[in-house]
């Protein structure tokens, strides 16, 4: 059978391999939503959970779509599908990738055509790769996790803020990275010197609408305001970069 | 025995089992595509390939397990770990969860929480891919418009500054140190960019904590 990056048979087994991911989504869903009930949470609260979730997700998910134009430039439809439906990320599949080829004497972007043993080298590297998650989660989680519930039991104070100091160490690396490129107004470069400012000036107006929200949500006919805040923010956050880099570069 | 099981002990055991199938299935794709097309990897090649990507990513794969699912909780764990985009996406999502019903990570309802946002953002993000597959010739020159890319460009500093401003408004005491060491070392260590932001989590992650046992003990959290 004569191969090529696009093959319907690559799409069938995509497919196939996406619709188990998928599966396993609904079935943890369903899951969830039935403990839910049995110990009687709030169905009022599920649903804003549900709607606030899927309302956040559609610009990221938009911009995983982009990602997967990206890649399928080099590699076809099918596998970035695959890799950035299941497990990957941009970054990760990017570099993966070019390592594969590099390895075969390619460069990624600059290849128009795989062989089939190119393209089974490139899957077997990206997916060989990214697997430790998967299986460490199984392997170590519910000790992880039982660790945390012990910490709970013995003094649920620090346990609180255990939890808290998890999230800041999280969003503070974030914040970070949102800087990282400050230093452009004193290191000159292949690049406009206030370029840097960007990401910080887009953090900001995201960070202003996400308080304006908050101050509104303390209004009784705005209350609803609170399942949309986040979204709101980030949504608007990003608009603000098309005239915030028209103006910075 | 099953009647026996606690809601979360069965959540490990079918986590478990979901994950197991998802990676047999993941890697029999290669080795299905070389089976249909009777292609053998070029083994040299596929060698160089993984010793120069696999180290660095099995790392940060235990380095990020470690360091999330705490955060995650077991179901969202589960999950998170099958369908990608963590730190871009699920965990951001769990958190404003969290936040949104004013439930503690620890706590069942909080465990549930976590898991019904987790899975409704990996159905979202599934479906919108799907759409986007099928739909990709009218939707490329779209997507790629040069006005939207600085949009998509700057999406992380559009959700960290909605996400941050909640979370350290809230804890600012905590905040105070690992966001100030943060902005020092990404502003002034230029190594320090996009590509090694994911390194830098459990940094932070670590010091925070450090930092918070400190200011516990003290009396001042």
């Amino acid at each position: 059978m004569e191969f090529h990056v696009n093959h319907p048979i690559l799409f069938l087994m995509v497919a196939a391999l996406i619709a188990l991911v998928l599966a396993q989504s609904v079935y943890f869903l369903v899951k969830a939503l039935h403990r839910c009930k049995q110990i009687g949470m709030d169905p009022v609260k599920v649903r804003k959970t549900i709607k606030t979730a899927a309302l956040f997700t559609i610009a990221p998910a938009v911009s995983i779509v982009i990602s997967v134009i990206t890649l399928s430039k080099s590699l076809g439809l099918p596998l970035p599908w695959l890799r950035l439906s299941v497990i990957g990320s941009l970054s990760y599949e990017a570099i993966a990738a070019s390592n594969a080829m590099s390895a075969m004497g390619l460069e990624l972007g600059k290849v128009t055509s795989l062989t089939a043993q190119q393209y089974v080298n490139i899957t077997l590297v990206m997916t060989i790769s990214i697997m430790m998650g998967i299986w460490l989660v199984p392997a170590i989680s519910k000790k992880l996790l039982g660790g945390m519930s012990t910490l709970e039991s013995k003094d649920a104070k620090w346990a609180n803020i255990f939890q808290n100091a998890l999230f800041i160490g999280m969003i503070s690396a974030f914040v970070g990275y949102v800087f990282c490129d400050v230093s452009r107004l004193w290191i000159p470069g292949d690049y406009s010197a206030t370029s840097g400012l960007v990401p910080v000036c887009v953090m900001v107006v995201s960070a202003l609408i996400m308080v304006v929200c908050g101050t509104l949500m303390k209004k009784k006919r705005f209350a609803w305001m609170g399942d949309y805040a986040l979204p709101l923010s980030l949504v608007l956050g990003m608009a603000s970069a098309i005239p915030i880099t028209a103006w910075l570069g | 025995m099953k009647k026996n099981l606690s809601y979360i002990d069965s959540v490990h055991r079918e986590g478990t089992i979901w994950n197991l199938t998802v990676m047999v299935l993941l890697m029999a794709f290669p080795v299905a595509v070389a089976l249909v097309f009777d292609a053998a990897p070029d083994w040299g090649a596929l060698v160089m390939g993984l010793v120069a990507t696999a180290p660095m990513y099995w790392t940060v794969g235990a380095i990020e397990v470690l360091t999330y699912v705490p955060m995650l909780g077991a179901g969202g764990s589960y999950l998170s770990f099958v369908t990608g985009n963590i730190s871009n996406l699920k965990l951001p999502c769990a958190l404003n969860a969290l936040e949104q019903n004013g439930v503690s990570a620890n706590s069942e309802e909080g465990e549930l929480i976590s898991t019904i946002a987790i899975a409704t953002s990996s159905i979202v993000t599934t479906v919108i891919i799907i759409i986007g597959v099928i739909c990709i010739v009218p939707l490329t020159p779209i997507l790629e418009a040069e006005i939207l890319t600085p949009a998509f460009a700057q999406m992380l500093p559009a959700l960290f500054g909605g996400l941050g401003v909640a979370f350290v408004s809230r804890n600012w005491k905590l905040a105070l140190a690992p966001v100030s060491l943060m902005l020092v070392l990404f502003i002034f260590v230029p190594a320090l960019n996009a590509g090694t932001v994911g390194i830098m989590v459990p940094v932070s992650v670590l010091f925070t904590l450090g930092t918070a046992r400190i200011l516990y003990k003290k009396g001042v959290l």
